[in-house]
């Protein structure tokens, strides 16, 4: 009994996966143009580092800027992928065939983020490539082994706020994408990006602690930069998982709330 | 109201019992809210095998009496049950016994048939290419050429959608299958076709049929039993031909026991809506 659970349970996980597939698909040429911004977008930010004077220090700045512009590329798709799914749900009206699917939510959820994860991914690497074509940078020292662990350790909590984030389109369509731009716009300003958080006036700069992304930026940088090892990084990476573990049930039982809303209000219907 | 026949509960496949669902509506620069009064007491015993009409006009609580059979809307007071189970308490093993065909075709419009059918039925557990083939078993039977399957759906007509939307709801084998005005909309032909479909399968599978529509040649074609819906309540639920010998005034239509019952509310509505 479990077991056929257990199996239809990863076969919505891969349907998810799939459908998702099959829309870039048919949306090639918007994909061809993101990719392309995408990677314009890193390189102008990189060739900011370039206008320092020849030296160590202006590599550093290059590459410095770079890791940002990658980062920021992967942890904002994961987050857009994540709220625009059940904004397109409701923008096509199938949220509510999907919504009625004897699957659990987590599973439904699960799926978008898997999804998320992997398209994210893809993307930042042919940027990565895009960049490294461009610029010629060596990261002799850097240990690349440490930085994709602090990645992916970061994805967790990225997942938790990007389910926060796609309650809200459940509740408003129209309002529900505005505040995801909000969001994603204050995560961009505190996570020190491009700059360190110290530069930030106060007023603002103690919230650069509240993101994960400050830390995955900083030990990226490090692990690229300074060359600081595995064993170094593992605790923030613990610290990184821990807050996912904390954010994505928080995430899951608001989201499960709003559901349960919409469901009583009526505002899962689009129209009929 | 006709008489609720009394039926084994082994026999049942839904009960609704004193369902009501309200919402709040506002229009453009009003400040305060009004309530809307959807489904206002709605009792219902459907036997199984049944295929159960639901008649109204424009506004009448078709759709929301639908979906809070369909688990998407919780009743503000009263409840359904499918097969036994509670539709809010139980609303997972509920899912598994059903499946919905709303009035708007409801895909994503850039992906073909095939890839939408694909989505919908994994969401279900079933298996790819079992869904596939069913599929197009289904729709070749509903006289879909094969080739539309592999366009977009957006250029599909909407009878053409409308079929493919029955195809998606059937592929998970449900044993309640709740239709909210599946033939609004489509051509003459069309519509002939979804209903012969409809009985056949009611004759096949098993199942047990809810199909809300404006059309009342529909409903006493292919309708066992037909309940009139005006404002949130049932006016009247008996077969058919009990309907036209209570209300039809010696007439053999069931347009005249709808304006009888109904009478100029229809009018007024239907152009509201
Ligand atoms: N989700 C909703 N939010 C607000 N009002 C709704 C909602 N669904 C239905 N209504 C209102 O409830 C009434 C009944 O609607 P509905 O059940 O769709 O009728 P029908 O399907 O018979 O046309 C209408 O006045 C409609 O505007
Ligand atoms: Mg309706």
């Amino acid at each position: 009994m479990l077991a056929v659970q257990v199996a239809r349970e990863s076969q919505a996980v891969w349907a998810l996966v799939r459908r998702n597939f099959h829309l870039i698909r048919r949306y090639l040429g918007w994909e061809v143009v993101f990719l392309f911004y995408n990677v314009v977008n890193t390189l102008t930010i990189g060739l900011i580092g370039l206008a320092m004077p020849a030296g160590t220090a202006r590599n550093r700045e290059v590459v410095y800027l770079a890791i940002g512009a990658l980062l920021w590329n992967f942890l904002s798709i994961l987050f857009q992928e994540v709220s625009n799914s059940v904004q397109w749900e409701r923008w096509e009206g199938t949220i509510e065939y999907s919504f009625m699917a004897p699957i659990h939510r987590l599973t439904y959820l699960g799926g978008v983020c898997l999804w998320a994860v992997l398209y994210g991914l893809v993307r930042t690497v042919v940027v990565l490539l895009g960049v490294a074509f461009f610029f010629h940078i060596s990261v002799g020292g850097a240990d690349l082994v440490g930085a994709a662990m602090v990645l992916l350790a970061s994805s967790v909590p990225f997942i938790g706020l990007g389910l926060m984030a796609a309650v809200l389109p459940l509740l408003s369509t129209e309002r529900g994408a505005q505040a995801t731009q909000v969001i994603q716009g204050v995560l961009l300003l505190i996570s020190g990006v491009y700059y360190p958080v110290a530069v930030l006036p106060h007023w603002i700069g103690w919230a650069s602690v509240l993101s994960p992304a400050t830390y995955t930026l900083e030990y990226v940088r490090q692990a690229v930069l300074s060359g600081a090892g595995v064993v170094s990084l593992i605790p923030v990476s613990l610290g990184l998982l821990l807050s996912g573990v904390v954010l994505i049930p928080i995430g899951l039982i608001i989201f499960t709330v709003a559901e349960r809303y919409a469901m009583h209000r009526g505002t899962l219907k689009r129209n009929g | 109201m006709g008489a609720m026949p009394a039926i084994p509960l082994d026999r049942v496949a839904l009960e609704a019992s004193g369902l009501k669902k309200s919402f709040r509506e506002r229009e453009a620069g009003e400040r305060h809210w009004r309530q809307v009064d959807a489904v206002a007491g709605i009792d219902l015993v459907v036997p199984r095998r049944e295929i159960l009409g639901i008649l109204g006009p424009n506004g009448s609580g078709k759709s929301t009496l639908i979906r809070m059979m369909a688990t998407l809307l919780i009743p503000d007071a009263g409840y359904v049950r499918v097969f036994g189970l509670d539709a809010t308490r139980d609303r997972m093993a509920v899912r598994r016994l059903i499946n919905r065909v709303s009035v708007e075709a409801s895909f994503f419009k850039k992906l073909t048939a095939t890839e939408n059918l694909a989505y919908a039925t994994g969401l279900y557990g079933v298996s790819n290419r079992e869904s596939q083939q069913e599929a197009a078993r289904i729709l070749e039977r509903l006289g879909l050429p094969a080739q539309k399957l592999r366009v977009p759906l957006e250029q599909l007509s909407r009878g053409q959608q409308q079929k493919v939307a029955i195809a998606r709801a059937l592929l998970t084998s449900p044993n309640l299958m709740l239709l909210d005005e599946p033939t609004t909309g489509l051509d003459p032909k069309s519509r002939r076709e979804v209903q012969e479909f409809i009985l056949e399968v009611r004759a096949t599978h098993d199942a047990t049929i809810i199909i809300s529509t404006h059309d009342m040649e529909e409903a006493d074609r292919i309708c066992d039993r037909v309940a009139i819906i005006d404002r949130g309540r049932f006016v009247a639920l008996d077969t058919p031909k009990g309907l036209k010998s209570t209300y039809g005034q010696g007439g053999d239509s069931l347009e005249a026991v709808f304006f009888n019952l109904i009478g100029s509310t229809l009018e007024q509505d239907t152009i509201d809506a």
